[in-house]
C-alpha cells in the first residue's frame, strides 16, 4: 500500500523509503507542490529552497539505493525556523534588519540534520525575533491558521506549526523561549516539543533569551518528534550549556507508550494552570484526556505549584534584559540592513546604527530593548533582574517538589484557542497571556510537550494538551504523550489534522 | 586642552599634596587561540583574517571558554598573592562601539577570576606593597584605523576601518588598590609596579608582554589630596600609556596638572585623559563618572568557571620563583654590587640581562651592554629597553664575537646599529657590513709597514726607545683597516719592527 506522500507522518514516509516504495525526491516534490499549491494563503514559508532540497533528495536516493542511509529519517524533508542560520540561505528572523543576510555558517542543529539526509525546504516564518504570541510580528506578515485562515497560528513560531498542519511539511523545527513550539502546536492541532534545556545545541540560534531558548521539533505526530529529537539532540561542544550527556532513549519511549499502558506512572495536575482565564472548551479538552490517562493506568493527582503565579512577570523582566544585550549587535556595521539617516550630510557610525535600528525593529522587538535596557539600568539591577533570579529559583523549587510526588505534570497548553489576526495586537498584555502555562518550564528548564487534545465546542478549533516532565527526563514527554495520542486518535477514529478543512489553493 | 595647562613645578606639588595612584594593566595572553573561539593570535597577520563567527558576532554564534586562558589567569592570580574564585562567572559589559563585534564585551563583573592579592615593588631599595584588587578575564575588542582627519582620533576622521583579529583575544584585566604613601616616588613607583608586573607575565610564559605591540597596556589613575589629609581625592584616568617611560611621564604630568588646577581653586573633573608621548602631555578624553552605566548582567551563554582546589593547587606548583627572591639570589651569582643591581632593576633590565647571561654572557658584560650602549639608544629614541628590537641572545652572540677576539667593542657598536637597522642577526651583519676583526698577518704587516714608511720621525722617536709615540703609528694603521683590527696586536707588531 502506498503512502499519501503529503500527509503521511514522517514514520510512514521512512518506512515507504526503506521498502523502496517511494523516493525522497518524490516526497520532496510532493512537499514543494503542496508549498506551491497552499501557502499563498497560509504563509507558512519566508524562503523555499527548491533547488537545494531536491538536490540533498537526489543525494539521499542515492545513499538508499547504494544501501548506506544516514539515519532513520533519511530522505525525509524538513522546514527550518528562519531563526536558524543556514549556510547560503536567507535567515532574517521575521526582521527587515536582516534581510537578505546569508550566513556562512550553519547551526548545529541543521548541520545535524544535513548528515542525518533530510532535505531542507526551507525557512518558516516567525514573529521578529520570535518575539510574539501569533507571528503577526513578523516583519513580512503573518503566517495564518490552516483551521481557520482568519485566525492566528500561535506563535513565534507559527510558520513551522502552519507548515506542518497544512501538509507542507512532514517535519520542522521551532525554537521555544517561552512557548514558541508549544502554543503553536495547541492551536494548530500538531504535535511541539521544548526540549530539557542544553538538551539541544543552541549554536546558530539567533538567541532571544540565551537561558531561556531551546531548539525542538515540530510534527504530526509525538513518534515524529522523538524521531526528529533523537536526530538534533545531544551534546555539542559549541555550546557550553549543552548538556554533556546521552539523550534518554526518546523513541522507544513514544512506542512504549503508543502500546497505551500507563499503569504506574503518578500524573500531577497544576492547579495554577487552570481554571480562570482558561477557555471552556480547552477546559474539557483537557479534563477528557487526564481521564484518558487514568484509563491507561495512570494514577493522577492534583500539584500546586504556588510561584507559577509569578512566571509571567519574571519572564517579561529575564527575557528582555537578555534580549536588550543580544540585539545590540544589529547596528548595520558588519551585516544586514543600513540605513542612513535623512538629512544628514556625513552621518557618524552612532548616527547610521540609530536610523538602522529605528527602521530596521518592528515595534514589540523596540518595546522590549527598552524594558530590558530599562531593567538591568543602575539602580534598577537588583529590583527588577534580581528579583526575577531569584523567583525564577523559587520556581525551579516549585518543579523539584512536584517532581518528588508526581513523574509528569499536565496543564492545557494555552489558555485559550487561536484568536483572528489583528484581535491582540494593540494589547501586548493580552498576548502575553498566552503563554501562561508554558512560560513556567523555559524559567526552570524543564521539557515540555504539547499533544493536541480535539476541538473546542464553542469554536471548533484544536486544543493542546502540554505535559511536563522533570530536566532530563525527555522520554517521559514521549511516553505520556504517544499514550494519550493513541487514546485520543481511537476516540477520533484517525489523527485530529483529518477534521482541518481542505485548503483550497492559491498560488504562491 | 594642553596649552592652557598650568603645571605646577614638581616639589611644590609634593610640597602641598599627597599623590594616589590606581593602576589597570590589561595583559593580552599568549595563547594559540581566542578567548571564546578558535581563531588564532598571530601578531600581524592581514586585517579580519583570523576571524569567525564567535569572534565576529554574528547572530547565532555562541562563546565557550577557552581552558588555557584560564589556567593563565589562574597562575597570575596565584603569582600576585590573590585569592582564587571557587566559582565565578562571566558577565557582558553593554556598550555600542563599532570596534565590539556583539556591542557588548564579554567580561567578569562582581566575581572575577582572582582578587585580594599583592605584589611588592622596589624603588631605589625601598619596597612599596600594591595590593592587587583584582585580576579578571575578558576578551579584547577589534581595532579601529580612523583615516583622515588630523588627530588619528574618531572625530574629523573621513573614515574608520575595522580589524576584527584582535577582537577576542584573551586579557587578563589586574587592578590595583589605590597606592598612597609614595610621595616624591609616586611616578617612580608606578614604572616599577608596570616594570615588575611584565617581568612577572614573562616569567609566567603567559604573554609576550610587548608594550610596543599592545601586549601590556596601562591605564594609570592618579588623584591628588591635600597633604596629610588622608583622604583620596577626585582621580583622572589616562589611558593606554605604552611604555615604562611614559608610565612615569605620565603620572609626573598628571601630578603637575592636578596641582594646577586645584591651586587655583579648581576641581578636577573626573575623565579619561589621552596621553601624548610626543609632546608629553596628556589630553582630555570623554568625561566619565561612577554613573557609566553598562548594565551589567551574567553572560547566559557560558556556564560558570569554578577552578577545583586541586587544580589551582597543580598550577600554584608551576609558579617561577618568586622575584624578590630571585633577585637576591641572582645578584649573589652574578657578583653585582648593590648598586649595579640597583640600577639594573631601575632601568628595567633585569629579566633581559638575566636572559643574556642565560644565552652565556659574563654577567658584567650583560650589564655593561644593557645599562649603558642600549640605555642610551632606548633613551635617544624615547623607546623602552625591552622594545628596542635588540634581543638578549644577540647581545650575548656579540658579546662571544668580542670574546673570541671577531670583534672589539667600536665594532660591536656598530653591530647594534645593524641589529636596530633590521639588518639581520650578528653574524650576517658582520659579514654584510665586513666588520670582523682583520687577522691576516700578512695584511696587517703591510698596514703596519706603510705607516713606518709614511711616518719616518714617528719611527725614529721608537726607535729611540720612546714608546709612548707608537700611539700614533698604531693610530694610523687602525685607520688604514678602517677600525677592523686588534690594536693590541698592531702595537706589537709596530715595537717587534721597530726593535
Amino acid at each position: 500500500m502506498s503512502i499519501d506522500l503529503t500527509r503521511a507522518s514522517a514514520d510512514e514516509m521512512a518506512r515507504a523509503l526503506a521498502a523502496g516504495e517511494t523516493t525522497s525526491v518524490e516526497l520532496t516534490r510532493a512537499a514543494l507542490d503542496a508549498i506551491a499549491a497552499v501557502d499563498g494563503l497560509v504563509h507558512a514559508y519566508l524562503h523555499v529552497d527548491a533547488e537545494g532540497a531536491l538536490a540533498q533528495a537526489a543525494e539521499s536516493d542515492a545513499r538508499r539505493a547504494a544501501g548506506t542511509p544516514a539515519s532513520a529519517l533519511d530522505g525525509v524533508p524538513v522546514a527550518v525556523k528562519d531563526v536558524l542560520a543556514t549556510t547560503g540561505l536567507p535567515t532574517t528572523c521575521g526582521s527587515k534588519i536582516l534581510e537578505g543576510w546569508l550566513p556562512p555558517y550553519d547551526a548545529t542543529v541543521v548541520t545535524r540534520l544535513k548528515a542525518a539526509g533530510l532535505p531542507i525546504l526551507g525557512k518558516t516564518n516567525m514573529d521578529e525575533f520570535a518575539m510574539g504570541s501569533s507571528t503577526e510580528h513578523s516583519a513580512y506578515g503573518p503566517t495564518h491558521n490552516p483551521w481557520d485562515l482568519e485566525r492566528i497560528p500561535g506563535g513565534s513560531g507559527g510558520g513551522s506549526a502552519a507548515a506542518v498542519a497544512s501538509f507542507q511539511a512532514p517535519l520542522a523545527l521551532g525554537t521555544d523561549t517561552g512557548g514558541s513550539i508549544r502554543q503553536p502546536g495547541a492551536v494548530t492541532g500538531t504535535v511541539g516539543v521544548k526540549p530539557t534545556y542544553g538538551g539541544v545545541s543552541r549554536y546558530g540560534l539567533v538567541a532571544m533569551a540565551n537561558s531561556l531558548d531551546q531548539v525542538g521539533p515540530v510534527t504530526r505526530t509525538v513518534l515524529d518528534a522523538a524521531l526528529l529529537h533523537e536526530i538534533i539532540g545531544g551534546h555539542d561542544p559549541l555550546d557550553s550549556t549543552s548538556v554533556d550527556q546521552p539523550l534518554p532513549p526518546l523513541v522507544e519511549a513514544a512506542r512504549q507508550g503508543a502500546a497505551g499502558d500507563l499503569s504506574g506512572l503518578k500524573v500531577g495536575v497544576v492547579t495554577e494552570l487552570s481554571g480562570e482565564g482558561y477557555q471552556p472548551g480547552v477546559l474539557a479538552r483537557f479534563n477528557e484526556s487526564v481521564e484518558l490517562l487514568v484509563q491507561a493506568g495512570a494514577e493522577v493527582v492534583e500539584v500546586s505549584c504556588p510561584n507559577f503565579v509569578h512566571a509571567l512577570a519574571t519572564y517579561y523582566l529575564v527575557m528582555p534584559c537578555e534580549a536588550s544585550s543580544n540585539l545590540a549587535k544589529f547596528d548595520a556595521m558588519r551585516y544586514g540592513l543600513r540605513v542612513l539617516p535623512e538629512g544628514v550630510e556625513s552621518p557618524s557610525a552612532e548616527e547610521v546604527m540609530r536610523a538602522t535600528r529605528d527602521a530596521g525593529f518592528g515595534d514589540e522587538v523596540k518595546r522590549r530593548i527598552i524594558l530590558g535596557t530599562y531593567a538591568l539600568s543602575s539602580g534598577y539591577y537588583d529590583a527588577y533582574y534580581g528579583t526575577a533570579q531569584r523567583v525564577r529559583t523559587l520556581i525551579s523549587r516549585d518543579f523539584e517538589a512536584a517532581f518528588e510526588k508526581v513523574d509528569v505534570l499536565v496543564s492545557p497548553t494555552s489558555p485559550t484557542t487561536a484568536f483572528k489576526l489583528g484581535e491582540k495586537l494593540d494589547d501586548p498584555l493580552a498576548m502575553y497571556l498566552n503563554d501562561l502555562a508554558t512560560i513556567p518550564a523555559n524559567l526552570a528548564g524543564v521539557p515540555g510537550i504539547s499533544v493536541p487534545s480535539g476541538l473546542a465546542d464553542e469554536d471548533g478549533l484544536p486544543t493542546g494538551f502540554q505535559v511536563l516532565a522533570p530536566a532530563l527526563a525527555d522520554d517521559r514527554l514521549y511516553r505520556v504523550g504517544a499514550a494519550l495520542e493513541a487514546a485520543l486518535e481511537k476516540q477520533w477514529g484517525g489523527p485530529l489534522l483529518d477534521k482541518a478543512p481542505t485548503l483550497e489553493g492559491a498560488a504562491r | 586642552m594642553s596649552a592652557t595647562e598650568t603645571l605646577v613645578p614638581f616639589d611644590d606639588v609634593l610640597a602641598a599634596y599627597d599623590p594616589a595612584l590606581g593602576l589597570e594593566v590589561h595583559v593580552e595572553l599568549s595563547t594559540a587561540t581566542k578567548m571564546f573561539c578558535g581563531c588564532p593570535t598571530g601578531f600581524g597577520a592581514e586585517p579580519n583574517t583570523q576571524v569567525c563567527p564567535t569572534c565576529l558576532g554574528l547572530p547565532g554564534a555562541m562563546p565557550a571558554v577557552n581552558r588555557v586562558a584560564v589556567e593563565s589567569a589562574i597562575r597570575i592570580g596565584l603569582a600576585l598573592n590573590c585569592e582564587i574564585a571557587e566559582w565565578c562567572r562571566f558577565a557582558r559589559k553593554n556598550y555600542f562601539y563599532p570596534d565590539m563585534p556583539k556591542n557588548f564585551q564579554t567580561s567578569q563583573y562582581d566575581e572575577p577570576i582572582a582578587f585580594e592579592g599583592f605584589m611588592d615593588v622596589e624603588v631605589d631599595g625601598e619596597t612599596f606593597r600594591v595590593e592587587i584588587e583584582r585580576a579578571h578575564m575578558e576578551e579584547d575588542t577589534g581595532k579601529s584605523l580612523h583615516v583622515g582627519g588630523s588627530t588619528g582620533r574618531i572625530h574629523g576622521a573621513d573614515y574608520s576601518l575595522v580589524d576584527y583579529n584582535r577582537a577576542g583575544i584573551p586579557l587578563i584585566e589586574i587592578v590595583t588598590k589605590p597606592i598612597t604613601g609614595m610621595g616624591e616616588k609616586a611616578p617612580a613607583v608606578a614604572r616599577a609596579y608596570v616594570q615588575q608586573l611584565r617581568e612577572l607575565i614573562v616569567a609566567l610564559g603567559v604573554s609576550e608582554a610587548r608594550m610596543d605591540q599592545g601586549n601590556l597596556r596601562a591605564d594609570v589613575n592618579l588623584s591628588l589630596a591635600p597633604k596629610g589629609s588622608g583622604v583620596l581625592g577626585t582621580r583622572t584616568e589616562t589611558k593606554n600609556v605604552n611604555s615604562f617611560r611614559s608610565v612615569e611621564r605620565a603620572v609626573r604630568y598628571e601630578m603637575q596638572r592636578h596641582a594646577g588646577i586645584l591651586g587655583s581653586g579648581g576641581s578636577i573633573l573626573q575623565e579619561t585623559r589621552h596621553w601624548h608621548e610626543d609632546t608629553g602631555v596628556t589630553t582630555s578624553g570623554r568625561e566619565k563618572s561612577d554613573a557609566d552605566d553598562y548594565r551589567y548582567f551574567p553572560e547566559p551563554d557560558l556556564v560558570p568557571v569554578a577552578p577545583t582546589r586541586e587544580w589551582v593547587e597543580e598550577l600554584r606548583a608551576t609558579l617561577p620563583e618568586n622575584p624578590t627572591q630571585k633577585r637576591a639570589r641572582l645578584q649573589a651569582d652574578w657578583g653585582f654590587s648593590d648598586m649595579e643591581m640597583r640600577d639594573t632593576v631601575g632601568a628595567g633590565a633585569f629579566g633581559l640581562v638575566e636572559a643574556t647571561v642565560a644565552a652565556g654572557c659574563p654577567p658584567q658584560a650583560a650589564r655593561k651592554w644593557w645599562l649603558g650602549e642600549m640605555a642610551r639608544r632606548a633613551n635617544d629614541s624615547g623607546t623602552d629597553i625591552a622594545d628596542l628590537g635588540v634581543t638578549p641572545l644577540d647581545v650575548a652572540r656579540v658579546q662571544a664575537l668580542v670574546d673570541e677576539g671577531s670583534l672589539n667593542d667600536k665594532l660591536a657598536r656598530q653591530v647594534f646599529d645593524g641589529l636596530l637597522a633590521g639588518e639581520g642577526t650578528p653574524d650576517e651583519i658582520v659579514a654584510s657590513r665586513g666588520l670582523a676583526i682583520v687577522s691576516d698577518e700578512g695584511a696587517l704587516n703591510a698596514a703596519v709597514d706603510e705607516a713606518i714608511a709614511a711616518n719616518p720621525d714617528v719611527a725614529d722617536k721608537i726607535r729611540d726607545g720612546k714608546h709612548a709615540a707608537a700611539g700614533a703609528l698604531i693610530g694610523a694603521v687602525m685607520k688604514q683597516m678602517r677600525g677592523q683590527a686588534d690594536a693590541a696586536r698592531v702595537r706589537e707588531l709596530v715595537l717587534e719592527k721597530l726593535a
